[in-house]
Parts: structure tokens; sequence; C-alpha cells
């Protein structure tokens, strides 16, 4: 059984000794360079734009601008990244928006032409600031749902009550900052467009690229191997892929592009900031009555993203009335996108640092408060839960942590200079479930090769996809090799919202056990009969053809949990939260590969780490543009800030989510971080801070010092 | 293509002319200055490679002081046993500094040669900058300034020096040795950075043609009782958002001489003389006195918007680094 085995990645090595191959490294013979050249000013048009000078520079083959490029298809948010496609017109939505596109021979000198453009903007007013147009937030759809939803009677619950707590949160622009930048290398052949595209969906980019560009999906090829991080900024489709493919068509010659980091601040989206109102209702016994989660997001005028914050908050608690309502002030920015983690990623961050406040409002022990609000139905839908341990997760959790030692008091556990802070936090996110096709074959020599697009974005599916089939055909999993990333391959689902294992797994193992039924047709009824059975058919290979669509009714509700606690130690008179530990305990249904999982959970808590205490993208409200778009400005977590993690599953088997019985980890570990080290900071100092990242200055004004 | 030669000294003298004429810039370990020509901030015509100079990243020490040569690397003047053992707030500041990576790359004369870590003058394009353009006007003073200068800023900069290792050199009254073509002279650390004034492009008092051969710095019981304490949002990697450099003589309890460098507050590392003279005669572990002391020397802080938590949290790692090197924090 190499399900649930602690298997080190198959592609471990390659990655560690750079043979993998990763988009920007494929070499194309006699591909030229494109470099953009992106927007200086916010708003306005182009008033002039001179490309002579970039035309006349050495090994320049061509400069696209608005006035010689062709006119692409018009596209909706999704499935591209933004509606305003790159090129097509001479007004300006946001900075960093491309104006042209230098092609040369080599990278240097097509860098070198792009600084020669030369464009005059007309500068128009511009609004980029999101918390000065709080006022003017409007109502539009999310994914083409209302923005607001209810259960149960809100304001009688609001009103009659004994206890209610309501405040206002806050949560910063993030940028995703994948290693690899963005990369795209396009060959036009005989009507047909091969793509390299370090994307997290080859098929949905095929797609929304064939839209773009008016094309024929099956004339449209996108592969990648490897992808070196997503997080959400590689879901969707973003000018810079369109560009690489036309300009392609258009030379009929092969055409490389890598965004620089600086031109990944505006080029595929960011997690926009966030103004969260929540009101909690309850009893004096801790009962919830009702919960208001009210968000106000930053979006942009040049797409429709509306961050969904508030869709996970009423699976939460065994509230009789739970409203969420979004609201979207839009303004000249790029426009935002899923981020690790989406969703409840942005929203439980409010909601989970509010339920603290209300436990202490209430004097009931945070975690006892969330046990008495247990729920086993979703309140939304009034259905069951597919599988939920999460009242093991909150055992576990507490047992591991030393929940039980933690006093209650604000400021009343110390280590020397340090004051010791516990907080804790619920984490959820809903279940993604799509179609999958997978084709498997075993050859003469009992090689087991899987097929199927799905990418591989540091997530594991070079290991898990193959443990999953080596179980169902019971061989070693070192036999069993994976070919991915490509659209001529079986298709498979986009790796987003923590949906490969259950979607892609389930058709993994669909097509192991027929191509184990083919084979003991051959006569192979042992994995020993395998590769002779292959033989007496005299063909060299067998293969088999396997699929799973999720059934169009769910009976469930299906969501993953975690229980997130976390201990931080702060410096009394230097006020700088340092996380000291963290332990996660996660309920996801079957874990495949306990190693991958822990990995990503672990990789999951760092991301909130960045969250609660260092992520955060300025936005300079004079230029309208990101500030500072590099890594020396916008700081991620390095290893001295990420303590010991201690990552555990309770492990179950879902039965109703699907044939693996897995549902999805990938964003779960980036949830309820952030709102747990957020209240470990009010246990230490006393000081509720609202708005992450949490700074020295919010704890610098209120605290007391001994100096 | 923005052309530039590059030519490899053997020895000063070689340098010296190289760099008498107009277009000519060093390269010694150039962790600064390749992020300087990749961003636009400058365009070099000819760079002059120092590294192959015999004896000039040498560290001297005896008993009057310690001599490190300008092209000591970050890494080996940290690892010092001596500069650890007689002037903990340079190895301090040092292993502190930027990554192991650079510190084995970046040399001691190139540290204090660092520009500004300003936002707007690292922008991938060209933001309005006194300091990228003389005369464009400063971004920051109606922008972002959280990071920005407290201490002796003009309308025209409001940016901070970035050096850690500068603020411990500041403490410790070093000398930084030049020479040039025409001869060679000292300049007291503290002279050596300028404030912005009308001219903030003018980071030190460096003429044209003048290379920094050594940094000197004198011996003392304050040098040796002597911590360098960094504070950042981010554990490791990261630039200070203010820091203290502290050096103490103590006479039983009390201080009988002490410095105090600052870093993350102005244009240059920026010596509380006035606290230096309030401290005289406190006894080290009276932090309400030490702070008492520290805080009638912040008459001339110019916080501004974003910014004013800095002067809070540095008179607070003033009081700390104290009673560190004091023994007793």
């Amino acid at each position: 059984m190499s399900i649930g085995q602690a298997i080190s990645r198959l592609d471990g090595s390659r990655k560690v000794t750079g043979r993998a191959k990763y988009t920007a490294d494929v070499e194309v013979e006699g591909a030229l360079h494109a470099v953009l050249v992106p927007s200086t000013v916010p708003s306005g048009t182009i008033a002039a734009i001179d490309a002579a000078p970039a035309e006349d520079a050495p090994g320049v083959v061509r400069v696209f601008t608005h006035l010689n490029t062709p006119k692409l298809a018009e596209m909706t948010n999704p499935p591209a990244g933004q509606t305003i496609m790159p090129l097509q017109g001479d007004r300006i939505f946001y900075e960093g928006q491309p104006v042209a596109m230098v092609i040369a021979d080599t990278l240097e000198r097509a860098t070198e032409a792009a600084r020669r453009v030369q464009v005059t903007y007309r500068n128009e007013p511009f609004a980029t600031d999101f918390i000065a147009g709080l006022d003017r937030a409007e109502a539009r759809p999310l994914f083409g749902l209302p923005p607001d939803s209810s259960v149960g009677d809100i304001e009688a619950a609001l009103s009659g009550t004994n206890v209610r707590v309501e405040s206002v949160y806050g949560t910063a622009d993030r940028h995703h900052n994948p290693m690899e930048p963005a990369a795209v290398t396009a060959l036009w052949q005989d009507g047909r467009l091969e793509v390299y595209d370090a994307v997290q969906g080859v098929v949905d980019t095929r797609n929304t690229l064939a839209l773009a560009l008016q094309m024929e999906p099956q004339n449209i090829r996108v592969r990648n191997d490897f992808v070196g991080g997503g997080f959400g900024c590689k879901g969707w489709l973003w000018p810079h892929e369109v560009l690489a493919a036309l300009a392609a068509r258009e030379l009929s010659r092969p055409v490389k592009l890598v965004l620089t980091r600086a031109q990944s601040y505006t080029s595929h989206g960011y997690q926009p900031a966030s103004r969260q109102t929540v009101t909690l209702a309850a009893r004096s016994d801790g009962a919830l009555t009702g919960i208001r989660h009210q968000s106000v997001l930053a979006g942009s005028l040049s797409g429709d993203h509306v961050e969904p914050s508030g869709w996970g908050t009423p699976a939460l608690y065994a509230s009789p009335a739970t409203q969420a309502t979004h609201r979207v002030v839009r303004l000249n920015r790029g426009n935002p996108t899923p981020m690790r983690a989406p969703l409840e990623g942005v929203g439980l961050i409010a909601v989970e640092i509010a339920m603290d406040e209300l436990a202490y409002e209430l004097g009931i022990d945070p975690l006892a408060l969330r046990l008495r609000n247990y729920t086993e139905i979703d309140p939304a839908e009034g259905k069951p839960f597919s599988s939920k341990k999460l009242r093991e997760c909150y055992a576990e959790g507490a047992r591991r942590f030393g929940w039980s030692s933690r006093t209650v008091e604000p400021r009343s556990m110390r280590d020397g200079r340090n004051l010791i802070g516990q907080g804790m936090a619920t984490a959820l996110f809903r279940t993604f479930r799509s179609p999958a096709k997978v084709r498997i074959g075993l050859d003469q020599s009992g090689e087991v090769l899987i097929e199927t697009s799905t990418q591989e974005i540091g997530t594991g599916v070079y290991t898990i996809f193959p443990q999953i089939a080596a179980d169902v055909l019971q061989m070693p999993v070192e036999r069993v090799s994976l070919s991915l990333g490509d659209t001529n391959l079986p298709e498979s689902p986009m790796n987003a919202g923590s949906r490969a294992t259950l979607s892609t797994g389930s058709a993994v193992q669909d097509a192991a056990a027929k191509l184990k039924a083919k084979l003991a047709e051959a006569g192979a009824t042992t994995p020993d009969g395998y590769a002779e059975a292959v033989a007496r058919q005299g063909v060299d290979r067998i293969e088999a053809e396997g699929d799973w669509t999720p059934p169009e009714e769910a009976t469930h509700a299906m969501y993953s949990f975690g229980a997130i606690f976390a201990e931080v130690g702060v410096d009394e008179d230097i006020p700088i939260p340092r996380v000291r530990r963290v332990v996660g305990v996660y309920n996801a249904g079957r874990i495949i590969n306990p190693k991958t999982a822990r990995s990503q959970m672990t990789g999951g808590v760092v991301w909130g780490i960045g969250q609660a205490l260092l992520e955060k993208s300025e936005m300079d409200q004079q230029h309208g543009r990101f500030l500072s778009k590099n890594l020396a400005g916008y700081l991620v977590p390095v290893n001295a800030d990420v303590p010991e993690i201690d990552v555990s599953f309770v492990d179950d088997f879902d039965e109703h989510v699907g044939p693996l019985g897995a549902r999805g980890i990938g964003e779960l570990g980036a949830i309820g971080v952030g709102a747990a080290i957020a209240n470990a900071v009010f246990h230490a100092t006393g000081i509720r801070v609202r708005e992450v990242p949490i700074r020295p200055e919010h704890l610098l004004a209120m605290a007391q010092s001994s100096y | 293509m923005q052309s530039f030669t590059y030519a490899r000294a053997s020895a000063l003298p070689d340098v010296l002319a190289a760099i008498s004429q107009p277009g000519g810039i060093i390269l010694a370990g150039g962790t600064e200055l390749l992020n300087w020509m990749k961003e636009g901030i400058v365009a070099p015509e000819r760079l002059v490679d120092i590294n192959g100079i015999s004896g000039l990243d040498r560290i001297e020490t005896a008993d009057r002081g310690l001599r490190i040569g300008a092209l000591a690397r970050m890494s080996d003047v940290a690892g010092h046993e001596a500069v650890a053992r007689d002037y903990p707030v340079i190895a301090e500041a040092l292993l502190k500094s930027a990554s192991q990576q650079i510190r084995n790359m970046a040399s001691m004369g190139g540290n204090l040669m660092q520009r500004t870590r300003c936002p707007y003058f690292r922008a991938e394009i060209e933001l309005p900058c006194n300091k990228r353009r003389p005369g464009s006007g400063c971004s920051a003073l109606a922008g972002e300034d959280r990071g920005m200068a407290i201490f002796g800023w003009s309308e025209a900069c409001l940016a901070t020096h970035p050096s850690d290792v500068a603020v411990a050199l500041a403490a410790l009254d070093a000398v930084v040795q030049v020479a040039s073509s025409h001869g060679a002279r000292d300049i007291p650390f503290l002279d050596f950075h300028r404030l912005p004034d009308d001219a903030p492009e003018r980071e030190t008092v460096l003429e044209p043609g003048e290379v920094i051969t050594a940094i000197e710095v004198p011996a003392s019981p304050a040098a040796r009782r002597s911590h360098y304490l960094k504070i950042r949002e981010r554990a490791s990697y990261e630039f200070a958002l203010v820091s203290a450099a502290v050096g103490l003589e103590l006479e039983g309890s009390e201080i009988s001489d002490v410095r105090i460098a600052l870093g993350g507050m102005a244009a240059k590392p920026w010596r509380l003389s006035a606290a230096e003279q309030a401290l005289h005669g406190i006894a080290i572990s009276d932090a309400a006195a030490l702070r008492r002391a520290v805080d009638g020397a912040f008459g001339d802080a110019r916080p501004r918007r974003h910014n004013g938590f800095k002067v809070e949290l540095v008179k607070r790692a003033i009081v700390r680094a104290l009673q560190t090197a004091g023994d007793i924090a």
C-alpha cells in the first residue's frame, strides 16, 4: 500500500541538482526575446508614442504598440486575469499596463531598446487609495454570484442578544512573489501555436488564449514540466502571455518573454487589501446567535475580481443567523487575483480575531467558545459535512501545544523580558472539485506511465499520483512515473483551490483500476505477471483511460479544517512580535503522502507568518503605483522568522468527497495562522491589533514600557 | 546599449590615475555597484576593479587601535578574533548586515559608500528624487515616509543611510583614510558622510579622484565594552528600522565614558553627543535615569507623518543597548 506512505519526492533530485527544466530554461532555436514597456502612470491616455529610437536600436525586430498591434477579442475576468487586453488602445487603466513590447534577437538588446521607447502621457485624475475610496464601495457580483448572502434573521439576532462585539479589521495588499518569474515561449508554425508557459493550468491557458486570439483550442498546445511556485498568480491568463503568442504569430518566429521581478508586481495580480467589519452576537453562555461579516475589498478598473472573503464564514459555527456581504472599491490598479489563501485566507483573519474578542468579552476560553459553537451541519446549506474531524483537531492541537497550561489574563505569561502570548484560531477551506481525465499504461518492462495535463507547482504531484497508481496496481512507486503539463495529454484541471489531489488523483485511481482489470484479462492476476502479460499480447504496452467527474448535486457540504495554535514572544520594551512555535492539526480526509503534505502545510504556516507580521505592498498615492517592486522592499519571512512548526493530521476517509477519500490541503495551511498570531499578540501584550501585518508602531503607541 | 570598459588595477597608483578622470568608478565587492547599474542609478564609463591590489584587504591590530584595509571583506572583519574581542560593536554590526553570501563579497570601503535604501531612490524606473536627478524633487516628502530620517533631513531629501557597521564606526570615533593622485588625507568618521542640505546627491565628503584605503579605529575601554542593537521587523536579512551602537566605560556601576551612535535615523550615522554628556555618572542599572538622559538629546528630532514611532523605538533601543553593554540587560 503506497497511499499513506511518507515517500520522498520522486522529482527531488532533479530539482536540487538543477536538472528540472522550468519554463524560462526552455531553449528554442531561433527564439526572439520580448521585453515589455510598462506604463509609468496609472490613468490617462497615450498622447504620443515614439518607437523609432527602439526600432533603430541594434537587433530589434519589431516594436509593438497600440498603433500596430492586431485586435484581440474582448475578454471576461475570469478566465482572463483582467478584462483590459494589452496594446488595444491608448487608454491607461493602471500603472504597469503594457504600452509597448520590444522584440529583439537577444534579451539584452530587447531590454535596452525597451528603455528607448518614448511615451508621452496625457495624465488624468486617478484613484489608487483604497482607504480614501471606502465611501464609494460598490456592490458587484463575485464570480457571477450575488455579493451578499444570509441565513436566518441577522437584524433580529443582533438586536435581541446578551453580548455583542463589533470591530473593523484590515488586511494589506500582498503580492504572490513566486521564486520563478512568469515566463512564456511561443512558437508559431503552420497556423498552430505551441506555448511553453509557467502556468497553473495548461488547459485553461490554452482555452483562454484561443478566445483572446480567436483561434480553435485544438490549434494551440500549452506545456510546462515544472512551475516554480504559482500561489494563484499563474492561474488565469494575463497580458504577457497573450502578447508573446501574438508576437510569435505576427513574426512567424519563436518569441520568449520572461517578466522581470519588478514587472511581476503589476502583471499578474495580487491579494487585495480589505476592510472587514465583523459583528458577533452571543448569549452569555457563549452560544452564537448572529455573525455579520461585511467586507470591503480593493478592486480595479481593469477587471472584475472581488475577493470572496466572506464565503467561508457561514460554514464556521452553529449560528442561527449569518450574513456575509462584499463591496468593492474599484481603483486605477492592476486587477487583484486569488492568492494563497484566497477566500477564508483573507476573511478568517477578521472573524477569528473577533471570536477571540468575544471569548474575552464573555470570559470564556477561546477554544471552549469554538467548541461551544461547533456544528456538524453547514448552517448555510443545511447539509451535513462530508466529514468533519475538527473536534479531534482542536483536542489534538491543544494537547500538542499545551493549551491547558495557558493562563487566561493578557500579560500574564513571560520569559525574561519577553511577554509570552498564546492564541488559537480555526481554519476552514471549501472544497473545489473538477472533472479530470487520465491515461495510464504499462510496458513490457513493467514500467508504468501516467499521463495527464496536470501541473507540478511545487506541491508534489510527481510523487503522489504515482503513489495512487502504485497503490491500485500493488507495485513499487519507483516503477511509476508521470508525464504532465501538456494539453496533448488527457485533460485535468488547474492546480488552484486545492483541487489537484482530489480531482486528478481520483481519475488516476480510476485509470489504474481499469488498467489492472485489463492486465487481469490478459492473464496477470499479480504484479509479478504484468510485464509478461503485455508481452503475451504482442503489444508495446497495455493502456487504460480513466476519469472522474464530481456529481452535480452534492449531498454534503465539503470543507477541510484545521486548528491552529501559536505562541509569540514580544519584548516588553521593543515590541516586535516573534513567533516561537506553531501547532497546526488538520483534517482533510485521507492524506496520500504525509511527507509532502507536511511540507505543504509547513509552507502554508510560513505564508501565515508573513501575512501576520511582514507582508504589505505599499501603494504610493502620488505616483499611483506599488512602491517597492522588489524583495528588499516587500518582506517575506526568512528562516530566522520561522520557528518550530508542528504539523499533524487527523486522518480519515471522506467517502462523500470522492473515491480517494481525500480533500484538498494546499490553501488550508495558510489559513488561521494570521489570526492565531494576532490573538497571541493580544494575549502577550493586552493590545488588540486589528490590522495585519502587525507592526511595532501598533504596539508602541499603546504599550507601557519599563523604560 | 550603455557600454563601459573594465580594467583590473594591480597597484594603488594605477587606481588613482584611472579615477582622476571623470566617468570612472571603483569596483570592489560589487554588491552595491552592480545593483546601481542594473537599476539605472549610475551609468559609469569605466569600471576600475581594485580586487587585485595586494595588501588592501589587510586587517591589523595594535595596542593603539585597529586598521581595516578598504578591501577587507565584511565577513573577514566580523570573524577576526581581535575585532570580536576588542571592538565587539563592529563585529556585531557586521554579522547583522545583509546575508553571509553578501558579507563574503562586500568590502568595508564599499560598505561606507552604500547609498540609501529609500524606495523612491531604488525604484525600477526613475521617480522624482533629488539623489537620482538633482532638482527633480523628493517623492518621500508627500509620500511613504515610515522608514525616513528623524534627524538632519532637508526638504530636498528624507533618506537614511543603510549601513550598520558605519554606525559602529561612528560610535568609536574611527577615521577614514583616503588617497588621491594629490596625496592622502584622514577624515574623521563623523565628517565622512554628509547631511542632505540642498545637495543630497552627495552622500560623502570624498572628492572626485579620491579612494578609501583604510579605516582606523582607536582602541579604548569603551570600544572593548561595546554593543550593537539592530531593530528590524524581519529577523534577518533586512536593513535596520533603527539601531544603536554604544560603547561604555564604567567606574564601579557608574558610567564614566559613553559613546552612542544611531542608525536608521539620518542620512549619516547619528552621534548622540548630548546624551553622552548627560549619561556621565549615571548608574548603569538605573533604566529610568538612563532614559531621562537619552530623552534630553532628542531636541533636534523632527519626525514626519509615519515615522514618529522610531523616536520612541530608538530611545528604548539605546537604553537596552547600554544595559546590554553593561551586562545587566
